[in-house]
């Protein structure tokens, strides 16, 4: 997994709440068996006009001129600002696997759908609640700055506008610890085999229903 | 120990060990597998040459891709046959037990879980797929996981997680005519809100939610994920255990006994302390048909498209104005004045025997309006359509004009065939009306299975407690 600790990026604002993962990457994608090359097709159906298929030629498409990622502005940007309840909908890690494919590193909403936060954090993604009230200020501030930018520290859990105001955030010890790492859940967990072994052992005796 | 809720006994027989912060690595029993979110998982035990810790807790079965035309020919579109082909291959290679197309008992993964017994009360149960909470109405404990984690659970037996508050939703009283469980829950979620339940695990509990059938307490326990909550759960009680009675992998002789004694337990106590409670008079329940594009965007059948510019609250009101726009709806229209064009019935939500029964004997010696260009009813595993062919309802809906279709996700998602074209308007008995779920630019309208058989007839919605 990609490590994250510093970022200075670009933020692009998608002002709706609610946003899913059938938006974020509608489901003729899924059917992919590869777990990378999804960037192209993040917000498909928001993205262009016509609609897209898996093994279209997307540099060929038509782009919505009226999408906020289409803007000149934000190209490049790896902050992506949105509204509550971000990621809500199916469990499909192809959300954040096209996410980061864009070349998005950071999230910034007031709730994220529990799934979609989960699967970030497994894929050097840093989802970040901050309270409703900030956010809104966020988007104010943006749409006020051309060339917004926001400084991340994961270390210091802290995020710096350009004008110096310094927001901190929460994030689970745990998750900071591998995010800022790039460690491989698998291999953590395989550090505790036995504990492992232990736990079925006692299971078996009590529930051995559930062994056959 | 005697006020522990429900979530707390499923936790707490599944920690294996915990982290000081409260992460805890917890003990999976059953993994259920389907084609679209475990390719890359299988993928990435082979380049780390890792072997599934435990096949038999796995189960596998290809449902999302599928056509529900015919299951003689291969799957024409070439995307679709490779994903399904892909899973084919890789239960062959680890040893995993797969019901493949053909089987007779292919279905939704979260129909045929439960159907095999593979499903038990006390379990914990994961699958790459939100609607694992569907399995949580057997008092166990199920959620949906994202593929990197269907992949730490298939090398490890074991997730890493942290415990969720819990909710107690408490419905209570009798529902009236026509109310099904679908209306129930889709009433919870207008209530609660589809982030409601974000940071929570469900447990519905109340009168009226023993007195439903499991098929009814699997559709409360699916939609708790549009909810927001990742897991819904119900207590264990006689209609449980009964209904896993000679299940193909439920247990058996002396083993039964002794499962069925320790279900009994699966309940919350009577001091148990929840982080939130929230209560709903059954009576006041009426058939819901929802207006937008979120779940939460629900009103009674006889009430009307809710007007924007009586909402105060900016974010809201502007995604009101999008929904609206979308689904090319006017605000203040009465719901029975909208008129549909497709009918779908079928889904994990509401496609067993109980729902096919109840659209059934609503269509029966009727025929769908000419308005309707098309109805299908997709059964939600193979032994359910053979079930309902049993009973004849497979002639019901021929006569009155549906289509009857092979088992699987079908237009819950239009990841296959089955799918709207843009514009089109349909009532649906699955658990999602984003925007393009069921096809791009489709519009969906969660309901009922004997709604969505009322409006094929009518061409519109109709009251069907009336
Ligand atoms: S029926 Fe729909 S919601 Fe259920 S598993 Fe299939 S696609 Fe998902």
């Amino acid at each position: 997994m990609q490590k994250f600790s510093l970022l200075d990026g670009l933020v692009v604002p998608l002002d709706r709440a609610n946003v899913d993962t059938d938006a974020i990457i509608p489901k003729q994608f899924l059917k992919s068996i590869k777990r990378s090359g999804f960037g192209p097709n993040a917000f498909d159906e928001w993205r262009y006009l016509d609609h897209g298929e898996p093994g279209m030629d997307n540099s060929k498409r038509k782009l919505n001129p009226d999408f906020v990622l289409n803007q000149p502005r934000y190209k490049g940007a790896q902050i992506l600002l949105t509204r509550e309840n971000f990621g809500c909908g199916s469990s499909r890690e192809h959300a954040p696997w096209a996410l980061e494919d864009y070349g998005f590193r950071v999230i910034i909403a007031p709730s994220y759908a529990d799934i979609f936060f989960n699967n970030c954090f497994k894929n050097g993604l840093l989802p970040i609640r901050l309270d409703a009230a900030i956010v809104d200020a966020l988007f104010k501030a943006e749409a006020k700055t051309s060339g917004f930018k926001l400084h991340v520290d994961l270390e210091q859990q802290k995020i710096t506008t350009p004008d110096g105001t310094v927001y901190p955030f929460e994030v689970e010890a745990f998750r900071k610890h591998c995010l800022l790492n790039g460690l491989d859940d698998i291999g953590l967990t395989m550090q505790h085999v036995d504990d492992i072994r232990a736990y079925e052992h006692r299971r078996k005796v009590e529930a051995p229903w559930l062994f056959s | 120990m005697n006020n522990q809720t429900l979530y707390d006994k499923l936790w707490n027989s599944h920690v294996v060990r915990s982290e000081a912060d409260g992460t805890a690595l917890l003990y999976i029993d059953r993994h259920l597998v389907h084609e679209v979110t475990s390719p890359q998982a299988f993928e990435g035990l082979r380049i780390a040459g890792r072997k599934p810790w435990r096949t038999n807790s796995m189960l596998a079965v290809p449902d999302h891709n599928v056509p529900t035309v015919s299951r003689v020919e291969r799957i024409h579109d070439p995307v679709s046959r490779v994903q399904v082909e892909t899973l084919d291959m890789n239960c062959k290679e680890f040893g995993v037990t797969e019901f493949k197309m053909n089987d007779l008992r292919q279905g939704i993964v979260h129909v045929i879980g439960p159907e095999q017994g593979a499903t038990l009360p006390g379990m914990t149960i994961v699958c790459g797929d939100s609607h694992t909470s569907t399995h949580g109405a057997f008092a166990a404990l199920a959620f949906g996981i994202g593929t990197s984690e269907v992949e730490h659970v298939m090398a490890t037996q074991c997730l890493l997680i942290k415990k969720t508050k819990v909710m107690q939703i408490l419905v209570e009283g009798k529902l009236g005519n026509g109310v099904t469980a679908k209306d129930v829950v889709l009433a919870i979620i207008g209530k609660i809100g589809t982030a409601g339940g974000t940071g929570y695990s469900v447990e519905f509990a109340g009168s009226t939610i023993r007195g439903l059938s499991m098929e009814g307490r699997m559709t409360i326990c699916n939609m708790a994920i549009e909810a927001g909550a990742r897991a819904g759960m119900i207590a264990a009680d006689e209609t449980t255990i009964n209904y896993f009675k000679g299940r193909p992998f439920a247990p058996q002789g002396e083993l039964w006994d002794k499962a069925a004694a320790y279900w009994q337990t699966l309940h919350s106590d009577a001091g148990a302390k929840f982080d939130k409670v929230v209560t709903l008079d059954a009576a006041a329940i009426k058939p819901q048909v929802t207006w937008g594009t979120s779940p939460e965007m629900v009103v009674a059948v006889d009430g009307r498209v809710p007007d924007p510019k009586q909402e105060s609250d900016v974010v809201k009101r502007s995604s009101m104005e999008h929904s609206l726009a979308y689904m090319g709806l006017q605000a203040n229209t009465p719901i029975t004045e909208i008129k549909i064009d497709k009918v779908f019935i079928g889904s994990c939500t509401n496609s067993r025997i109980e729902d096919l029964r109840a659209a059934a004997a609503v269509v029966r010696g009727k025929h769908i309006a000419d308005n309707i260009m098309l109805a299908m009813v997709v059964p939600g595993s193979g032994l359910v359509k053979q079930q309902a062919e049993l009973e004849g309802l497979d002639k019901v809906f021929i006569a009155a004009g549906f289509e009857w279709r092979e088992p699987g996700c079908s237009m819950c998602l239009a990841m296959n065939d089955d799918r709207l074209s843009p514009g089109e308007r349909c009532a649906s008995t699955s658990n999602r009306n984003f925007e393009g779920r069921q096809g791009q630019g489709g519009r969906t309208h969660l309901v009922s299975p004997a709604m969505a058989a009322a409006a094929a007839i009518a061409g519109h919605f109709v009251d069907v407690s009336k």
